[in-house]
């Protein structure tokens, strides 16, 4: 009987939803767990965001309601929240999806109940081939090995050494490198890799070192690895120009690995990351600048690439149900999709039938690290 | 020459931190024959805490102090609330308990602390010691040079003082040992405050080559846990041969074989060993009467 009544509540409350006139935006972010670096801000920005908004007085003068669920990081869990956004909640968008992996969990439920998903991970899988209901924000690694081997042909490089976390992200961008590479003339010589919690990667390195004829080193990865590998690369004074990933594309990672040591150090980040030393006259300025001011007062951290994927995942979103002008899943779809020229944090955003990702290379700007502080490379 | 020296050199660095890791396993399992294996925990301890006291302005060497006592406390603190209300459960459940207690302790971390990374700057600086072409950053030599002292403590205390005996005493026999008037309870808690208090110090010596973060304590765990059995288990000169045996072993392969198969090929000394010799390098032959 009490089963009952709590059905019967539950069911009423998501009947009488609609009728106040709020518009529900599911999500599943892997606030804690191992990926909870990424999920935390996150989440964080979509409940800033979300307040502000209301504050302004909603979409179209209607409320919206966030549904955050923490997934932890565990595919299950986000495909049992997922469900739930979509059975109990009765959300008109899921926005999440933190990782790969809970990505792919929530995608299958959101696709088969027709509501429109808007990731947050990388993986180039997630929207290629293209499923209708399924977005991402993040630029794919794929580009950003292109990224850096189109600045790696400006410089002339050929031949290069790469060293790879073993991590899945390491592990992605290391496949999506090697299959780029011939594109670009460049041929990996030397090919190491470590694992994410290794204390020492100068075995690897010089191994590298040793190896005839590389012109650079390339090093995918996030998590401290990055960082002690920079530290190693400075103590056997390699010498060679050294790339990033845009995995460790934040201010702790020059102080992780240390100013003297980075110094030099090249990698492929986003517009938020140089908010200062963006021209006044860029598309992202004005978008970057409102963010990164919010976010930082608001939590008193630094803003990263993470919480500006979910930053423009809302944007996204919330454009979408402005101009389709109704909170339905199958209108919000179709906006989605016809989105042209919406500058976000990440990029600027164009989607069309063939292409839910919405970025080019463009949104990834070349990155030098020089006495301890970003630069542009141009 | 230069790069089997820099392998070499690479493989000294990572060892050193495993045996500090693995030296942290040896009261507790002599005491009690319990494998902590919230002893990783330990070690992310004295690593976060010395970073967050160092941000809130006290000097280095003290908040390293601090981290230390902080953490003993801590290891007391388990012993008096998860060990001891079971103690007449046998090892198997209180070795559990310990996992359950590491599971807790990292979550604890996660709200206390952050989820971020960190580090603070090495005690000697930076600039590397050249020897024939390879080099070797300070950190490391302060790494060894603890790894080597808290051996040299743990050796003398094991076989030149009554209460080191008192605990070997325990671990073989706790109730004849209460016959003969040790206190065991007390010598549990000293086990727990000593094993807490040297993992910290492993956290604060390693933190700056490793970085720290709240999840740090399992992957060192497993890697200490791994030396410490190919050492010999409860022996400290089985936890130092036996860290630095694993760091070379890692550090040889990933240099001459390949990094990809660095971990495996370390595991299969390790089972090949402890086929031949079950109880580790230096472990002691039990002898069980029935």
């Amino acid at each position: 009987m009490k089963t009952f009544l709590t059905t019967t509540a539950l069911v009423a409350l998501g009947l009488a939803a609609p009728a106040l006139a709020e518009i529900r935006i599911g999500a599943s972010i892997s606030a804690t767990g191992p990926a909870a670096f990424l999920g935390d801000p996150e989440l964080k920005t979509l409940e800033m965001l979300v307040e502000e908004l209301n504050a302004k007085g909603g979409i179209n003068g209607e409320e919206i309601v966030l549904v955050a669920y923490d997934d932890n990081g565990d595919p299950n869990k986000a495909r049992t929240f997922a469900t739930r956004l979509v059975e109990d909640d009765e959300v008109v968008a899921i926005i999440g999806g933190t990782t790969t992996g809970t990505t792919m969990s929530i995608l299958a439920v959101a696709e088969d109940a027709e509501i429109p998903f808007i990731s947050l991970a990388g993986a180039i899988d997630i929207i290629d081939p293209v499923k209708p209901f399924t977005f991402k924000t993040p630029h794919t690694d794929r580009m950003a090995c292109q990224k850096i081997f189109e600045d790696m042909q400006k410089n002339a490089i050929t031949k290069i050494g790469m060293i790879s976390g073993t991590d899945g992200f390491g592990a992605s961008m290391q496949a999506q490198c090697k299959a780029v590479a011939p594109d670009y003339g460049i041929e990996i010589v030397a090919d190491e890799t470590y694992d994410p919690k290794d204390a020492d990667m100068t075995a690897q390195l010089t191994k590298i070192k040793g190896t005839e004829g590389v012109q650079a080193v390339l090093n995918p990865g996030f998590g401290q690895g990055p960082s002690i590998v920079t530290r190693n690369y400075k103590q056997l004074d390699v010498g060679l120009p050294f790339y990033q990933s845009h995995g460790v594309a934040s201010d702790g990672f020059i102080e992780l690995a240390g100013a003297e040591a980075a110094e030099g150090v090249r990698l492929p980040g986003t517009a938020l990351l140089v908010a200062g030393l963006l021209a006044a006259d860029d598309p992202q300025k004005p978008v970057v600048d409102a963010y990164k001011a919010a976010f930082e007062e608001k939590t008193g951290t630094p803003v990263g690439t993470f919480g500006g994927y979910a930053h423009d995942a809302f944007l996204i979103l919330t454009d979408a149900i402005a101009r389709a002008g109704e909170a339905e899943p199958a209108a919000i779809r179709d906006a989605i999709e016809a989105t042209t020229g919406l500058a976000g944090t990440t990029g600027v955003y164009s989607f069309t039938a063939e292409d839910h990702l919405g970025l080019d290379l463009s949104a990834f700007r070349m990155l030098e690290i020089k006495g301890g502080q970003w630069t542009l490379v141009e | 020459m230069s790069e089997l020296l820099q392998f070499l050199l690479s493989g000294v660095t990572v060892g050193a931190v495993y045996a500090l890791v693995a030296l942290g396993f040896t009261i507790i399992y002599n005491a009690s024959d319990v494998v902590n294996f919230a002893q990783g925990e330990f070690v992310m301890l004295g690593g976060m805490i010395t970073v967050f006291a160092h941000a809130a302005g006290a000097p280095l060497p003290l908040a390293a102090l601090a981290a230390v006592v902080a953490t003993a406390g801590l290891g007391v603190a388990m012993n008096k609330l998860a060990i001891e209300p079971a103690r007449g459960a046998p090892v198997v459940s209180l070795v559990i308990i310990t996992i359950g207690a590491s599971i807790f302790i990292r979550g604890a971390a996660q709200l206390v602390f952050d989820k971020q990374i960190h580090s603070f700057p090495a005690f000697s600086g930076d600039d590397p010691f050249r020897i024939l072409g390879a080099t070797i950053l300070p950190q490391s030599l302060w790494v060894i040079g603890g790894a080597v002292a808290v051996f040299i403590g743990l050796w003398l205390f094991f076989t030149r003082t009554l209460l080191g005996r008192a605990v070997l005493a325990t671990s073989n026999n706790r109730l004849a040992a209460q016959l003969v008037g040790i206190n065991t309870p007390f010598v549990m808690t000293l086990s727990f405050a000593l094993s807490a208090g040297i993992g910290a110090l492993a956290g604060v010596l390693v933190t700056p080559i490793t970085m720290t973060s709240y999840d740090v304590g399992l992957a060192l765990a497993l890697k200490g846990f791994a030396a410490a059995m190919l050492g010999g288990m409860g022996n400290p000169k089985g936890a130092l041969v036996g860290g630095l045996c694993l760091g070379l072993l890692e550090g040889l392969t990933a240099g001459y074989i390949s990094s990809q198969y660095k971990d495996a090929a370390a595991f299969i000394v390790i089972l090949a060993v402890l086929f031949f010799l079950p109880q580790g390098l230096f472990g002691r032959k039990s002898t069980d009467r029935v």
